[in-house]
């Protein structure tokens, strides 16, 4: 079996600039989780923009579960990502304006093949939800229904870390998810995020600037950045 | 559920989505409650006076012929002889005739002397005929018959008796209180001017001026209703006729005798023509609402595009979460063009129910101060064409902030640090 990511010779410039990203080969097996750390500059987040099919035009070749991302058009890495990726922000991962319970629901509504792996795992996408959501430290029973505006940046990293699970994803791709968080908070907030990995099987890359993070992770990539 | 996450979004910004809301409802009411009184006053206005194939008066225009025969605005400054007006009754052409003496008045309310073939060939609307919601028609040379406001607003039952104002002013000093009339019937509302006018027989408006020089009684020479019925009371003029002609071919014809005749200096009209001439003066009072009540949806747009644009800053995070999830730029501004559209689709229909609930509770004031009958009616194609073209330029409008989602959506890169 081929490995779930793929890189080899990759390099990327913003037209005009040096080149902030050079990678001659990583491959990331299923199930494998990465830590990549670095300063920011380090180009760590455009890593993940380009593991993510939002941004083009790097040299090289980038396959993520064997896609070929410098093959497929803009629609199709827009689909490839509601199908395969769930991706973690620093902060403002959710919509204030929807309940917990919704706001984990949302990429089952953007890809039929999530729904279907949720509803398979749970009997139904709001069940799935709110597993998630229990499995991550807040109560259904308490939160589902709540708005996503009125929790704290920790429980609003936890729903975040629920609706990138949801629908089990091949792949998650985190940029500083625990940035915004205390020490508590951040430890509490891998925990459970890793415990939840393991189970369902889900590789991970994680970029974060934070040395401390590395515990948590089987394998560590450290970029130095080319500027 | 895109549906659904368009209404959540409107709702958690419902302040300024309600104020939006109803700026977009009233001006919609606005617009489309303009073009239902436009439509029905015009149609009201045209159905004033059906089945009349001529009108005939004094050398006079066209317009002033209409307006004091038909609305009874204004007078005549001259009179039609009786025996003009009874070479025009027996000519061979003429189907019927209905005579028209203005003058007198009661209570600010026109007095117009006529006969019952007012009742047998007057026809309003759609070909109606005057009915009579209580007693007859003019049955004696005193009686009166009288219009549905005139009998509400005075508050008058049959057989109360009243006394004729000379002249039409509000309040007249000379009274012809020495002949009072009584109340034979009362009409139905027509939705015409003659709901506010009082009927009574040529000869009883010569009676009562028996003994009248030039406008003004003659001291000692009044007549008793007794000595008046003794008297010959055929009038010696006439103010106007309406004239119903066999065929309708000799409309031309006659109107042109009428017009030259030697022996007496004749106006004669076809109501449609100069009920079309008086329309175009009143036009312009209509187009101009109309424009102003554009104006009104136009600024309630841009309100409405106002608060869009400005909550876009806010949104840019929302983009972005929605791109991370795989969302596409296209599908992102399909969101926001829904959003517009629900808002567009909401603010009509709330203006709908305003104009509806409003013309309910107008439609019997309109018509007790106005005289102004709106019928509330399923939309006409005049108003869903203004709905589609409003719900076109809401849709047209959340095209901009639509735009805007797609290009902050191809930003390249996921969050929103940059």
């Amino acid at each position: 079996m081929n490995p779930l990511i793929d890189i080899q010779q990759l390099a990327f410039a913003w037209p005009g600039e040096a080149p902030v990203l050079k990678i001659d080969q990583l491959q990331l097996e299923r199930g494998e989780h990465l830590f990549i750390q670095g300063a920011s500059g380090s180009g760590k987040s455009t890593l993940l923009n380009l593991l993510g099919g939002v941004l083009t035009g790097f040299a090289g070749e980038i396959r993520v579960d064997g896609h070929a991302l410098s093959q497929l058009s803009a629609r199709q890495r827009d689909r490839l990502r509601a199908d395969r990726m769930g991706v973690l922000f620093q902060q403002f991962n959710l919509l204030p304006y929807l309940s917990l319970e919704d706001n984990v629901s949302l990429p089952c509504t953007l890809s039929k093949q999530r729904q279907a792996a949720a509803i398979a795992r749970s009997g139904s996408v709001a069940a799935e939800a709110n597993r998630l959501l229990q499995r991550l430290g807040l109560d259904p029973q308490q939160y589902s229904k709540r708005s996503a505006a009125k929790l704290s940046i920790g429980q609003q990293q936890r729903v975040a870390a629920a609706r990138a699970l949801i629908g089990s994803p091949a792949l998650l791709i985190a940029d500083e998810p625990t940035s915004a968080l205390d020490k508590h908070n951040r430890d509490l907030f891998m925990q459970l995020l890793m415990e939840e990995l393991q189970q369902a099987d889900i590789t991970l890359l994680l970029v974060s600037h934070d040395p401390a993070l590395a515990r948590y992770f089987s394998r560590t990539l450290k970029l130095e950045g080319n500027s | 559920m895109l549906l659904h996450m368009a209404a959540r979004s409107l709702l958690s910004r419902r302040a300024s989505v309600l104020l939006t809301l109803f700026t977009l409802a009233l001006s919609t009411a606005l617009l489309l409650g303009i073009e239902q009184i436009r439509s029905q006053s015009k149609a009201g206005f045209f159905n004033t006076v059906t089945g009349t194939d001529l009108i005939v008066g004094a050398r006079s225009g066209p317009v002033q012929l209409l307006l004091y025969s038909v609305f009874h605005i204004g007078s005549a400054t001259s009179n039609i002889r009786w025996s003009s007006y009874i070479e025009l009754r027996d000519d061979p052409r003429v189907a019927w005739t209905i005579p028209l003496s203005l003058g007198d008045s009661h209570r600010g309310y026109r007095v117009i002397g006529t006969s019952n073939s007012m009742f047998e060939h007057y026809r309003y609307g759609e070909g109606n005929s005057l009915q009579l919601a209580a007693g007859e028609p003019l049955n004696d040379l005193f009686s009166v018959v009288l219009g549905a406001e005139v009998a509400r607003a005075l508050n008058y039952q049959l057989n109360d008796s009243l006394v004729i104002a000379h002249g039409t002013g509000n309040t007249s000093f000379m009274q012809h209180d020495n002949m009072p009339f009584h109340v034979s019937g009362i009409l139905k509302p027509t939705g015409t001017p003659l709901d506010r006018a009082l009927l009574v027989t040529l000869e009883g408006l010569e009676a009562i001026h028996l003994g009248w020089r030039a406008g003004i009684p003659l001291p000692g020479a009044q007549a008793t209703p007794e000595q008046a019925r003794q008297r010959d009371l055929t009038p010696r003029q006439l103010t106007a006729a309406l004239v119903g002609l066999n065929s309708r071919m000799q409309a031309f014809h006659l109107q042109r005798e009428l017009n030259s005749k030697q022996t007496d200096p004749l106006t004669a009209v076809m109501p449609g023509v100069a009920l079309q001439e008086l329309w175009q003066v009143v036009r312009l009072a209509e187009k101009a609402l109309l424009a102003v009540s554009a104006a009104a949806l136009l600024i309630g747009l841009c309100g409405m595009l106002a608060v869009l644009l400005s909550g876009m800053q806010q949104r840019r995070h929302e983009i972005a979460v929605l791109r991370a999830l795989g969302a596409s730029p296209m599908r992102i501004s399909a969101l926001l063009l829904l959003e517009t559209l629900l808002l567009a689709v909401l603010g009509l229909l709330l203006g709908l129910a305003l104009l509806w609930g409003g013309m309910y509770l107008l439609q019997q004031p309109l018509l007790e101060q106005f005289g102004l009958h709106i019928s509330l009616t399923w939309p006409s194609a005049q108003q869903m064409w203004l709905a589609a073209i409003i719900i076109g330029l809401g849709v047209c409008s959340g095209l901009i902030p639509a735009l805007l989602a797609y290009r902050m959506a191809l930003v390249n890169s996921l969050g929103q640090r940059h």
